[in-house]
C-alpha cells in the first residue's frame, strides 16, 4: 500500500501542463499581488487610492455601468434569439447556429472596424440616412458611451444565447402541455413555468458575459474613441505610458478578486459547473 | 367529491389525424359515458395516444368532431378544455413544491388563497401526501410522483381526467398497487377516466369498458369481460390474454387456454402429446401438439388437475361448444 501505487499514472500526462501552468500563469499573478503592494513603494498606498482618488472611482464606476448594461440587453437579445432557436425545425436551427459561431469567429477587432465603418459620422448609415433626408447632422453612434454598448453587446449575444439554448432544450414539452392543460394562458405558463425553468440559462449567460466584459478592451477603446475610459484600458495606459505599475497590479487584483467573488456567490446558488456548461442535471 | 359529476360525457364522431400520408387514427366514432371508466388498450402506433392528445385539445383533429355533454369542443384550445391529465413521465413543475404543484390550476384561475389551501390539503389527503406538501417533485418516490401529478389534475375539478400511461414507469409490484388505488379513487372523485394503456391486465383489472385499437381504428369495445370471453377478431383475442386458435369447416375460433380440459387418452374430441409444460404456481401451462389444431396451449389447476403429465404423455383433449369464440374473417 505505498502512496506510489496509489498514484493515478494519468496525473503524469497532466504533469507537464500542471507545471507550465505554475510557472507561466501562477507566477506572474502571484508577482502581480506583490507588485500592488510594493510599487512604487511597500504598504497599501495603492488600495489607499480607491478610496481617494475620484478618477478612479469614476473609472470603476463606468466600467461597472457598461458591463451592467452589456450584460442585461445581451441576455435580453440573447433570451429571444435562443427561443427562436429552441421552436424552429432542426435546419433552421443549425443555420441559426452557424450564424452564431461565424460572428463568435470573426476577430473582434475587425469586428469592431466594421461597425466603425457602418456607424460613424461618414458611415454607411448616417449616410444614407442624410441622402434620404431623414437627418441633417450625423448621428453620433459611436466615439461614445452607445458605441460601446453597441460593440460589447455585438460581441456578447453569442455568449448569451448558448447556455440559454442549452436551457430551452432541456425543457420537457410536457411539462409546458401540463401547464397548459392545467388551464394556464401562453403568458402564464411562460412566466410561471418557462422563464423559471431557464433561470439556470440566464444566470449562466449574465455571468459569462458579466466576467468577460469587465476585461474589454479592444471594443471600449476603439469605440468609445477615448472618452470612455474601462479598467482594462486604464492598466493598459498605467503599463505602457505612465509606467505606474502599482496602480496597473491593484487594479488587475481588483479585477481578479471581483471575478473570483463574483463566481463564489453563484456557487452559492447552483452548481458551478452545470452553469459553465458542464454536465447537465 | 372531488368531481364534477353533471358533466363529462364525450362524443368522437369521425375522428382522424393524418401526418402527411400516415394516419395516426383513421376514423373513431365513440360514447363515453359520464362517470365512466374507459381504456384505450393497443399496441404502440395503434393511434391511442394520438387519441388522448387529440381529446385533450394538443393535436389538432384533420377530420371529425369531439363534443363534451352535446357542446362541440373540437375548436377549444387545450387550456380551455378543463380536462385533468396525468402526463406519461408525470410531467411535474420541477421548480415547485408538490403544494404548488397541486394549486397551480387553481392559482392560474386566481381562486382566493384561503380556497387554494383548503383545495389542496384536500386533494393531498385524497392521495395520502399530506405531509409532503413542501417537497420538490425530485424528492419523491415514482409512486409518490404519480400520486401528485393525480392531485395536480383532479385539483379543479375537472369533468374528466385523461391519463396516459401512468403506470409506466412504476415497478410491478407497486403497479398492482397503484390500479387499486385508481381504481378506489375513480369511484370516490365520479369523473370520467379516460385511460390510455398497452397493459392488458391494467385494462382488464381497471376498467369499465375496454377500447381495443389497432392502427388507428377500433378493433373491439367491451366490458372487460366481454372482450376476454367474446373477442370478435384474431388480433383481439390475442392481444387481450392468451388465446389458442382452430379452424373448423371454413372459419376461425378463438379457444382460450383455460377452457381446455385434459382427459385420459382416447376420450374427448381429439387426441394430443404433451409437448412441455411450464409450472406457473396456481397454473401449469402445457403445450400439447394434436393432429387436427396444431400445438395448443391449454392451462390446468395445478392443483386439481391430478399429478402434472411428463412430455411425451398422450392425451385426450376436450371443450364444451361454447368454448370456441367464432372469429370475423
Amino acid at each position: 500500500m505505498s502512496r506510489i501505487q496509489s498514484l493515478n499514472p494519468a496525473w503524469l500526462l497532466v504533469a507537464p501542463l500542471l507545471a507550465l501552468v505554475a510557472v507561466m500563469f501562477a507566477g506572474p499573478l502571484l508577482n502581480i499581488l506583490w507588485l500592488s503592494f510594493t510599487d512604487p513603494e511597500p504598504g497599501i498606498a495603492n488600495y489607499v487610492a480607491l478610496v481617494e482618488k475620484t478618477s478612479l472611482q469614476k473609472l470603476l464606476w463606468t466600467t461597472l455601468r457598461v458591463c451592467l448594461i452589456t450584460t442585461v440587453l445581451s441576455v435580453a437579445l440573447g433570451y429571444s434569439i435562443a427561443y427562436a432557436m429552441a421552436n424552429v425545425a432542426e435546419a433552421s436551427r443549425q443555420r441559426m447556429m452557424l450564424f452564431i459561431l461565424i460572428s463568435f469567429w470573426i476577430s473582434v477587432l475587425v469586428r469592431t472596424f466594421s461597425w466603425i465603418m457602418l456607424l460613424g459620422r461618414n458611415g454607411l448609415l448616417n449616410n444614407g440616412l442624410i441622402e434620404a433626408g431623414l437627418i441633417s447632422q450625423p448621428i453620433p453612434f459611436v466615439r461614445n458611451e452607445l458605441g460601446v454598448l453597441i460593440g460589447m453587446v455585438h460581441y456578447m449575444i453569442p455568449y448569451a444565447v448558448l447556455p440559454i439554448l442549452a436551457a430551452m432544450q432541456g425543457i420537457d414539452g410536457r411539462v409546458l402541455q401540463a401547464s397548459r392543460n392545467l388551464g394556464a394562458s401562453p403568458a402564464q405558463t411562460f412566466w410561471r413555468v418557462y422563464l423559471p425553468l431557464t433561470k439556470p440559462g440566464i444566470i449562466a449567460g449574465a455571468l459569462l458575459v458579466f466576467i468577460l466584459s469587465l476585461g474589454f478592451y479592444i471594443t471600449p477603446a476603439i469605440m468609445g474613441g477615448g472618452k470612455v475610459l474601462m479598467v482594462a484600458e486604464y492598466i493598459s495606459v498605467q503599463i505602457l505610458v505612465t509606467l505606474k505599475w502599482g496602480t496597473a497590479a491593484m487594479l488587475a487584483v481588483l479585477m481578479l478578486a471581483s471575478v473570483l467573488g463574483l463566481l463564489y456567490v453563484l456557487s452559492r446558488f447552483m452548481k458551478l459547473s452545470a452553469a459553465l456548461g458542464g454536465g447537465r442535471t | 367529491m372531488a368531481g364534477n359529476a353533471a358533466s363529462g360525457g364525450l362524443t368522437l364522431r369521425g375522428l382522424v389525424k393524418r401526418y402527411g400520408a400516415v394516419e395516426a387514427v383513421a376514423g373513431i366514432d365513440l360514447e363515453i359515458k359520464r362517470g365512466e371508466f374507459l381504456t384505450l388498450l393497443g399496441p404502440s402506433g395503434s393511434g391511442k395516444t394520438t387519441l388522448l392528445m387529440m381529446i385533450a385539445g394538443f393535436q389538432e383533429a384533420t377530420a371529425g368532431e369531439i363534443l363534451l355533454d352535446g357542446h362541440s369542443i373540437t375548436q377549444t384550445p387545450a387550456e380551455k378544455r378543463n380536462f385533468g391529465m396525468v402526463f406519461q413521465g408525470y410531467a411535474l413543475f420541477p421548480h415547485l413544491t408538490v403544494r404548488d404543484n397541486v394549486a397551480y390550476s387553481l392559482s392560474v384561475r386566481r381562486r382566493p388563497k384561503p380556497e387554494i389551501a383548503a383545495r389542496v390539503a384536500e386533494m393531498l389527503e385524497l392521495v395520502q401526501l399530506q405531509g409532503m406538501a413542501d417537497r420538490l417533485p425530485a424528492q419523491l418516490s415514482g409512486g409518490q410522483q404519480q400520486r401528485v401529478a393525480l392531485a395536480r389534475a383532479l385539483a379543479f375539478a375537472p369533468p374528466v381526467l385523461l391519463l396516459d400511461e401512468p403506470l409506466g414507469a412504476l415497478d410491478r409490484k407497486l403497479r398492482v398497487e397503484v390500479q387499486e388505488q385508481l381504481k378506489d379513487l375513480h369511484r370516490r372523485v365520479g369523473t370520467t377516466f379516460v385511460y390510455v394503456t398497452h397493459d392488458q391486465e391494467e385494462a382488464l383489472s381497471m376498467s369499465d369498458r375496454v377500447v381495443i385499437m389497432r392502427d388507428g381504428r377500433i378493433e373491439q369495445v367491451g366490458t372487460p369481460e366481454e372482450l376476454y370471453t367474446k373477442p370478435r377478431t384474431e388480433f383481439a383475442a390475442s392481444f387481450l390474454g392468451k388465446s389458442n386458435f382452430l379452424h373448423r369447416d371454413g372459419r376461425r375460433f378463438s379457444i382460450r387456454p383455460e377452457r381446455i380440459d385434459l382427459l385420459a387418452k382416447g376420450k374427448g374430441r381429439t387426441k394430443g402429446t404433451v409437448l412441455a409444460l411450464s409450472y406457473f404456481g396456481p397454473l401449469l401451462k402445457y403445450q400439447i401438439q394434436t393432429p387436427d389444431h396444431g400445438v395448443l396451449e391449454v392451462d390446468v389447476d395445478a392443483w386439481r388437475g391430478g399429478p402434472a403429465l411428463a412430455p411425451g404423455a398422450e392425451v385426450g383433449l376436450d371443450w364444451k361448444d361454447d368454448a370456441a369464440v367464432p372469429l370475423e374473417q
